[in-house]
């Protein structure tokens, strides 16, 4: 059953519309994660949902109850902020009693339950700590503690980890992970970085200029983008130009750069392939592979090579001068050398093809 | 609360700093161009054809300029010293250079007159060594408003110079070294164009305050005439009218100079918030020269520190005692004494507390309003209000004094003017809006350095606005509260220039009577006045640093 829900949502700002009819819903406890670029109005959107911000039009229901106009205070939405803001001049265990008092919560219960908040994020016994003595990973926990601590009915997290050095990043979004499963609270959480919303999120709700793009698990935005946008901001890819000839024996045969390829099934946006003319190919750098110029393949010069562990990413530039990114090992191949390209051969996915309309 | 509560609260803020600060100066503007029937000229054309007019105006422009000159003179070149190079007893007197800061500028008139007047400490001195027949120099005149002024201003450009090099990142050196450039040119293309706004606040700053300079012109001036003095002495003469066009011409210089420098009012920004490494000290190496910076630098703090040493040794000499000896032959508790002792010269140092304690109270209340309703919740008036709340500071206090004076010796309830003239609150009044510009820069920027989220935070954890303010806000605003309020209060508790005009018996601050004392060459309780004085301000001075630094 749906806990969260937000109803065609939408905030202007002067002549901008930072959020445009904006829906979706939770599952109780499930965790969302909204990702976009800078300026995707995913800030906006939790801003809104934490009452900062009143919509221009819309609905923010938990539990069918309507609460768009209720004021941040009388909301019980939990938040971590980006930058944590905890009270400097409070301690920790301050800092984390201070909902649980705004409940009127005194005495043993009140000492009871900032224990309580503390060892869920692993910090028993730092009550009395200053928060300046804290690291950021800690300062970070902390915030959690301070949020979860007066049981919100919903936890929102603006951009969690953007704050940590990268080596902690992991091991922070494992933790999160873990403790929010533990808890079991419904979350919403904004991040530009996609790595991020893939390891956190049940779903991940991809934002632009206000709107959603596409909602869905992991693994159904990196194997089924909506659009061009969504295949390109999840997951590495480059983008050609090609035409599409007509169907073929097991899916559909387009013309690259007068090159002709068959594809699959898996490459038509929703299961439709676009009409027979121009189209664009949106394609991961594993879904393709390098060989040596032969017909059949598309031509071309290596441009560039990007070392990232087992295996290297190569940017070959084409004849027609489009940039394809391709995945091959390390010493296959030197910038300079002239090569070609084709679908790799295990690779179902990874081709999308969409009408050349949409950018 | 809702963004109409917010405007409307705004809007009540604005219309109170408009009737306490514009209204009053309205009211003299309008005023001085008011005869017996209708609108006149006559008081302009009576100001423009007195000759001692113009030498008053001309007499206040040139000596603002040159204290601007001279005290950029002294204070630039120290700050350099004392932040770039690092020798014996650097931080020692680094701290001692700034103590003329916490000298009223009556008690410093004072200290001077002690030191360098006809009989003063070194006069008399000079006067023996070389076997003159006369004292060496007479303090008076232009010369020795200078003295006075260059003494107690330089330390703005010092002040101001030493934050702008702190602010000046390591690595803009290191690149102009990287980059070829010579000690010089660094100087001139980096260091100082990178000072500038630096130096054009330290400037503003001390061509306001000499503009505005009231107790060294007024004890010293002799003949010579400034504006700020003309308009007392005419106000004494029962020319009510032609001190208000004095009143208004003083006020147009200093809004002239404002808005001249106008881009010197972003200084804290462009200089506060940088990061980096600030510059590594240059260590003094040769001996010689160590010994010679180290010896010129303790001279130099001798001198700074002299005429609170000499007001402190004139405290504890009895009256008619020390005539024509270089030191004292006798010593006494006495004149401290007297001040607790007799209830009627203990009654200004208790006024003088009041006073200032309500001012800054008050000051603090509605800086803090302000903070909240244009910062935090973006009210509609916002920069209006804090214009307003900045005002005073480009006007002098004689010109407020007289302003104050006009709004409220008139009974016009309806007309938004009471008598306050000749009662316990005019002057209360007077110092809360010579505070307003202090304290609301203060307490301002620290609002503005406030993170948004920390009340957001609070607000998702429950907490309604009362208690945010309370457990967060307040707490967390509390340097910049006690920064301000310190420098309020040290400034309503030395006041000369307002009091001078507004006072009344029952509300007689130290300042004049330390005045009155001197008139009855009462010399050692006027020193006691100054001493207590002076101890009282670095006091607080000492607890806004302190807890301005840690808080």
């Amino acid at each position: 059953m749906t806990f969260l829900r937000l109803e065609s949502l939408t905030k202007r700002f002067g002549d901008t519309t930072a959020v445009d009819r904006l829906s979706l819903s939770l599952q109780r406890g499930e965790m969302l994660a909204l990702l976009g670029p800078s300026g995707s109005g995913k800030t906006t959107t939790l801003r809104l949902l934490a009452g900062f911000e009143s919509p221009d039009a819309g609905r923010v229901l938990v539990e069918d109850e309507d609460v768009t106009m209720v004021e941040p205070v009388a909301r019980r939405f939990g938040m971590v902020f980006q930058h944590y803001a905890l009270f400097p001049h409070l301690d920790v265990g301050e800092n984390v009693a201070f909902g649980l008092e705004s409940l009127r919560i005194r005495g043993p219960e009140l000492h009871h339950r900032v224990a309580r908040a503390l060892a869920l994020v692993d910090l028993a016994g730092f009550e009395r700590r200053r928060i300046g003595q804290l690291s950021g990973g800690q300062q970070q926990r902390i915030a959690l503690a301070r949020a979860l601590a007066p049981e919100p009915r919903v936890l929102l997290l603006d951009e969690p980890l953007s704050n940590l050095d990268p080596s902690l990043r992991e091991r922070t979004r494992g933790e999160i992970r873990e403790l929010i499963q533990r808890v079991g609270i419904t979350t919403v959480l904004v991040t530009h970085e996609q790595d991020e919303a893939f390891d956190l999120g049940d779903r991940v709700a991809v934002l632009r200029g206000g709107f959603l793009e596409q909602v869905g698990s992991p693994e159904d935005l990196y194997a089924s983008p909506a659009n061009p946008f969504v295949a390109e901001f999840v997951g590495r890819s480059s983008r050609i130009e090609v035409t599409v000839l007509g169907p073929g024996e097991r899916g559909v045969r387009v013309s690259v750069e007068g090159v002709e390829w068959e594809l699959t099934d898996g490459a038509a946006p929703q299961g439709m392939f676009p009409a027979e003319g121009p189209a664009l190919m949106v394609v991961r750098p594993e879904a393709l592979r390098l060989t040596a110029p032969a017909p059949g393949a598309v031509a071309g010069t290596v441009a560039e090579r990007q070392f990232t562990g087992a295996a290297s990413l190569f940017t070959v530039a084409t004849e027609a001068g489009a940039r394809l990114e391709v995945t091959a090992p390390p010493r296959s191949v030197r910038p300079g050398d002239r090569v070609g390209i084709m679908p790799s051969r295990r690779s179902g996915g990874g081709i999308h093809l969409f009408p050349p309309s949409v950018a | 609360m809702s963004a109409r509560r917010v405007d409307l609260l705004g809007s009540g803020l604005l219309l109170f700093l408009l009737w306490l600060i514009a209204y009053p100066l309205v009211l003299v503007l309008v005023e001085g161009f008011r005869g017996a029937d209708g609108w006149t000229f006559d008081f302009v054309r009576q100001f423009l054809g007195r000759r001692n007019e113009a030498q008053a105006l001309w007499g206040s422009l040139w000596i603002s300029l040159a204290t601007v000159v001279l005290a950029g003179a002294i204070g630039v070149p120290l700050a350099f010293l004392f932040s770039r190079y690092d020798f014996p007893g650097r931080r020692i007197v680094g701290g001692l250079v700034a103590l003329p800061a916490v000298l009223p500028p009556l008690v410093g008139v004072l200290a001077f007159l002690f030191l360098y007047g006809e009989s003063g400490f070194v006069s008399l001195l000079i006067q023996r060594i070389f076997r003159l027949d006369a004292p060496p120099w007479r303090l008076q005149g232009a010369g020795a408003i200078l003295l006075v002024h260059a003494y107690s201003m330089y330390v703005y450009f010092y002040l101001f110079t030493r934050a702008g090099l702190a602010g000046l990142d390591a690595s803009v050196f290191e690149a102009a070294a990287s980059l070829g450039a010579g000690r010089w040119r660094t100087l001139r293309r980096v260091v100082l164009p990178l000072l500038l706004p630096a130096l054009a606040g330290g400037a503003l700053l001390t061509f306001m305050t000499a503009l505005g300079s009231f107790s060294a012109p007024y004890i010293f001036g002799g003949g010579f005439r400034v504006m700020t003095t003309q308009i007392v002495a005419t106000r004494l003469n029962g020319d009510d009218q032609l001190a208000m066009i004095e009143t208004v011409s003083l006020t147009v210089i200093a809004l002239v100079a404002l808005w001249l420098l106008r881009g010197a009012a972003t200084f804290e920004s462009s200089a506060g918030g940088r990061k980096g490494v600030a510059p590594a000290l240059m260590p003094v190496k040769r001996p010689i020269v160590r010994g010679i910076v180290g010896m010129l630098g303790w001279g130099l703090a001798l001198l700074l520190l002299l005429p609170h040493l000499t007001l402190l040794l004139v405290s504890f000499v009895p009256a008619g005692t020390w005539t024509t000896e270089p030191l004292p032959p006798a010593y006494t508790w006495r004149n401290y004494l007297t001040l607790v002792e007799d209830p009627v010269r203990a009654r200004p140092l208790l006024n003088s507390l009041w006073l200032a304690t309500a001012a800054t109270i008050a000051a603090v209340s509605i800086a803090v309003a302000a903070g909240v309703l244009s910062v935090r919740r973006r009210a509609k008036f916002g920069r209006t209000i804090e214009a307003l709340l900045a005002l005073p500071w480009a006007v002098p206090g004689t010109v407020f004094a007289i302003a104050l004076a006009t709004a409220f010796s008139v009974h016009a309830p309806l007309a938004g003017r009471f008598i306050l003239v000749g009662t316990l609150w005019l002057l209360p009044v007077a110092y809360l809006v010579r505070n307003l510009p202090i304290t609301s820069r203060a307490v301002l920027a620290g609002f503005r350095a406030l993170d948004p989220s920390l009340d957001e935070a609070a607000a998702t954890l429950g907490a309604g606005r009362w208690r945010t303010l309370r457990r967060v806000t307040l707490p967390l605003l509390r340097p910049a509260i006690v920064a301000g309020a310190s420098l309020a209060f040290v400034t309503a508790f030395g006041d000369f220039v307002t009091s001078i005009m507004l006072y009344t018996y029952d509300t007689r601050p130290i300042s004049l009577e330390i005045l009155s004392s001197l008139r009855q060459s009462d010399v050692g309780v006027a020193a006691a006045y100054g001493v207590v004085l002076m101890a009282i301000s670095a006091a607080v001075f000492a607890l806004g640093a302190d807890r301005g630094g840690t808080g």
